[in-house]
């Protein structure tokens, strides 16, 4: 996709996107809702035209193109089964709009009868299934005529949360075994962190940063990535020195930390640094970089999150299992100190 | 592909609306041509002057709306106030406004009766108000006729217990037309009625008693107020269609009791005057469109939740 | 032990809705009995026997009536609704554009009009054109009912289409589905019950009309209702009875069917 924009009147709800898909990868656009990602899918579906730039598949500008005449398939939100049909008859579909023959329509069939595990269940209407298999029933419909792109439209968010974390392993599989790929559209950053191979962060329109769940829950460029997924601790500090990709920033405690940053910047004066909660950790006063006043603990089960009144100003939390039963050391109102691990702390872009 | 993005969604675009004309087009026509058109030919016909055996002459004349206000005297010329159609004008208000008010007095009960149904049951009594409503209106004017006629079974009936020697004459009598237009009308006065009733919040009807209401004054205080517009919609369809009856008036009232509709036939047949004919009917399509009129601006007042 | 306070409940009104439902069914059921009287009455009983049935059957005005009124209804309900069918895709879920306020009254126009203003406008028309063309068939009538019965039509079709998700018709596109292969193989099923229901609702309102046909018809072309408005004027045997039931009998047929085909489509995905 080249600097792709849509314009809806006077409301820009794609600004200026120019995103790469790799073939064969489980690609995921996430954001909150309003940030232009289902506009994005639908341009590449030919739902909606871009008003600006062009959507090309292998090197083929197709954004004029109409959706029947795309070799992509989309995997409705609310599934959109044909109602008056039967399963087989819903993922022939697209075959026989391609005019195959009928004998090649009903071993395709079969065969993603099998893929979705509803072998059998060909000649039921559509409208008796459960959601989880109408699930399976839309992907195998988009999957059959073996689209060259397979556009995933929040194709979870109408099912329960036990039958979603399934459905999360279910499609990670379907996408290695038919080798499609994938571009996945969701608000929810589990899923994409699950599931994706490289996740582009959207908001107001455009891509904040593309990278792997790894890239971009550890080392988010800039503050809206940072914030939107996952739970951060926001510092402000002082660089000190870089060297190669790594850079020493102070603190407001005087303690010194190294930290990576975005590529593309190089990191002077006073910065921004995040620091995941689970990268920290709490010790007696003395022993880390920050110090301060230990002043709400959340027992979570697994967890523990420690509320720390840093000196100077700010909350800090620390995330920490709760590797043995029983009380975990540490009581409210008491002195402590954050040490932080080495190489955890993230500069910010901005 | 040398098109720019915008032109290609603007073409898009003139295509989408383009198809819609074109698939709309036959029944905009077969309207227009068959039922909207024709209109404005009776608004020039009642311009015209009358041809001598019907029809019409192509002279431009007011003698058409003079006739509907004024007769003229065959004799001496002298002009006066066409008593006859004044009265035959009032007398359809009348009898229309009559049959609102008894359609309204039977109606109500029956639409608070099925809307305070279970749910599942409410489907059934909706279902038979709107079977004599799908029937043929001849075909119940019949069957009021067959009732009320002199040998009919209701006198048959009376005197035969004695309590009449004579039969009534209830046939060709006002009480015969409104009789027989609240019968044929009433489901057009339940199905708004209903459709305002289902939506009401009975918790407010449980508030009005827990603030000391009796049953009548959470009818009057409550539950009257909260469904006007379905009142309003539903005396609206029952008037408009009751004041241009023509079927009922022919069969129940006879020769004499002419409603409008009666009346305007009656130019076009015996009176051989078409030109009055034409003016009568833009008159009273002229009263029905001030009802709508009337009908829209509390719909839409009320949010527009009136018909349903 | 005294009764619940029932909130719903008002003094008199299940009675008056009771009494309500008989009125509207006695003078029907009358009518109904009445047709099975062996007499010549139409107010005493004198024994079962279906002799006017019978005398209705050989009577060649009512068979010759009956057939036309079938004829005109039916051309005239596919007429309809093959015209309702497309405005309704034309008029439903779309952005709004210029003109679908006006397609909008205008389709529902013909509700609007008091018949007897139709009917004198109709006769005016045909009445000119008949001289212009020297036709003077059924088409007069058929046209006439086909516009008078498209908003009938239109209403159910329409309904249907509005419950139906716009998604449905964008997967099939997205299935490599020409515009054409999306209407023939989703759309119109999907339709279906709403088109049936508009068909039946047509048919029975072209069926039922008295007055617009009474004005339009030229000499000898009753239809069964304008053949009864002629009878009525005379002494009424229970031959107009045993008429009436078999009419009221198909009428309800009819209605039925719609009643069960109109019903809200349940909601598919859910």
């Amino acid at each position: 996709m080249h600097g792709i924009k849509k314009w809806f009147g006077t409301f820009q709800a794609v600004d200026d996107v120019t995103l790469e898909i790799r073939s064969n990868e489980f690609f995921t656009l996430l954001g909150p809702s309003g940030c232009g990602k289902t506009t994005l899918l639908r341009m590449i579906a030919g739902f909606e035209l871009p008003t600006e730039g062009q959507v090309l598949l292998d090197g083929t500008d197709i954004s004029r193109l109409l959706p029947n005449q795309r070799p992509v398939n989309t995997v409705f939100q609310n599934y959109a089964l044909f109602p008056h049909l039967t399963v087989a008859e819903n993922i022939g579909f697209g075959l026989k709009m391609l005019g195959k023959p009928k004998s090649e329509i009903d071993s395709v069939v079969k065969d993603m009868l099998k893929l979705v595990h509803l072998e059998g269940r060909g000649n039921n209407p559509v409208t008796q299934l459960s959601g989880g298999q109408q699930q399976r029933v839309a992907l195998a419909r988009a999957l059959a005529p073996r689209p060259k792109v397979l556009l995933l439209d929040e194709p979870l968010s109408a099912l329960d949360l036990k039958l979603r974390k399934s459905m999360q392993m279910e499609l990670k599989r379907l996408q290695l075994e038919t080798g499609i790929t994938f571009v996945f559209v969701t608000h929810d950053q589990e899923e994409a962190l699950t599931m994706s191979d490289r996740i582009a962060v959207m908001s107001t329109g455009t891509v904040r940063q593309v990278g792997s769940p790894w890239d971009i829950y550890d080392r988010p460029a800039e503050r809206f990535v940072a914030d939107f997924i996952g739970e951060t601790n926001f510092l402000e500090a002082d660089v000190v020195s870089v060297s190669g990709d790594r850079a020493r920033v102070r603190l407001s405690s005087g303690a010194e930390i190294s930290a990576t940053y975005p590529d593309g910047v190089t990191p002077k004066g006073k910065v921004t640094i995040v620091v995941r909660p689970e990268h920290a950790r709490l010790g007696p006063p003395g022993s880390g970089v920050l110090e301060g006043v230990l002043d709400d603990i959340v027992y979570l089960g697994t967890d523990n999150h420690f509320h720390v009144k840093v000196d100077g100003g700010g909350t800090f939390i620390v995330r920490q299992q709760n590797a043995k039963s029983g009380p975990c050391g540490f009581s409210e109102q008491e002195r402590v100190s954050i040490a932080i691990n080495d190489d955890v702390a993230q500069i910010l872009r901005d | 592909m040398t098109l720019s993005a915008q032109d290609a969604t603007e073409q898009r675009q003139k295509k989408h609306v383009r198809d819609r004309w074109l698939l709309s087009a036959p029944a905009l026509i077969l309207i227009i041509a068959a039922s909207v058109g024709p209109l404005l030919i009776v608004v020039l016909y009642s311009f015209l002057a009358p041809g001598s055996y019907g029809d019409v002459k192509w002279e431009f004349s007011t003698e058409g709306w003079f006739n509907v206000l004024f007769t003229r005297d065959i004799f001496d010329d002298t002009v006066s106030l066409a008593d006859a159609h004044f009265s035959i004008f009032w007398r359809s208000i009348k009898l229309a406004f009559a049959t609102t008010v008894f359609c309204l007095i039977f109606g109500f009960p029956t639409a608070y009766f099925i809307a305070t149904r279970a749910p599942h049951n409410r489907s059934l009594w909706l279902f038979l108000i709107t079977i004599p409503f799908w029937t043929n209106m001849l075909i119940r004017t019949f069957a009021i006729q067959e009732v009320i006629r002199s040998e009919g079974i209701i006198n048959t009936l009376l005197m035969k217990i004695g309590i009449i020697s004579a039969p009534i004459q209830m046939m060709f009598t006002d009480f015969a037309i409104m009789l027989g237009m609240t019968y044929v009308f009433l489901p057009l006065m339940v199905l708004p009625l209903y459709a305002s009733l289902e939506k009401l919040d009975f918790r407010l009807i449980e508030a009005g008693y827990d603030l000391y209401a009796s049953r009548f004054g959470v009818l009057w205080r409550i539950i009257i107020p909260l469904v006007k517009p379905g009142i309003i919609a539903g005396s609206i369809l029952v008037f408009v269609p009751a004041l241009s009856s023509y079927v009922v008036p022919r069969v129940l009232g006879g020769g004499k009791n002419l409603m409008v509709g009666n009346l305007i036939e009656l130019q076009f047949g015996q009176g051989r005057n078409w030109p009055l004919g034409a003016a009568l009917s833009v008159t009273l399509v002229i009263i029905v469109l001030f009802a709508m009129l009337y009908y829209v601006r509390n719909a839409s007042k009320s949010g527009g939740s009136a018909h349903g | 032990m005294a009764k619940t306070f029932s909130i719903k409940r008002q003094p008199g009104f299940a009675t008056i809705a009771m009494f309500c439902f008989f009125l509207l069914y006695l003078p029907i059921a009358t009518l109904v009995v009445y047709s099975f009287n062996s007499g010549s009455s139409i107010a005493i009983w004198e024994g079962f026997s279906l002799r006017w049935f019978q005398s209705a059957w050989n009577n060649q005005q009512v068979i010759e009536a009956s057939v036309r009124s079938l004829q005109i209804a039916a051309v005239a309900a596919v007429i309809a609704t093959a015209c309702a069918t497309l405005a309704a895709i034309a008029t439903t879920r779309t952005a709004p554009y210029r003109g679908l306020t006006i397609k909008y009254s205008i389709i529902n126009m013909p509700l609007l009009v008091p018949e007897i203003v139709t009917a004198v406008a109709l006769l005016i028309l045909f009445s000119r054109v008949k001289v212009w063309t020297g036709y003077s068939g059924l088409g007069y009538l058929i046209v006439a009912h086909a516009a008078f019965c498209i908003p009938f039509a239109y209403m159910p079709i329409r309904a249907r289409l509005e419950s139906m998700d716009l998604s449905l018709e964008r997967a099939a596109s997205d299935l490599y589905a020409s515009s054409f292969q999306t209407f023939r193989y989703v759309t119109l099923p999907l339709l279906w019950p709403g088109i049936l229901a508009g068909l039946m609702l047509a048919f029975v309102i072209s069926l039922d009309d008295v007055v617009i046909t009474e004005f339009v018809k030229s000499g000898g072309q009753d239809t069964l209702p304008t053949y009864m408005l002629g009878q009525l004027r005379r002494v009424v045997t229970p031959e107009m009875n045993a008429i009436s039931t078999v009419f009221l009998v198909i009428s309800l047929a009819i209605v039925t069917l719609f009643f069960f085909l109109s019903r809200t489509p349940q909601k598919d995905n859910e």
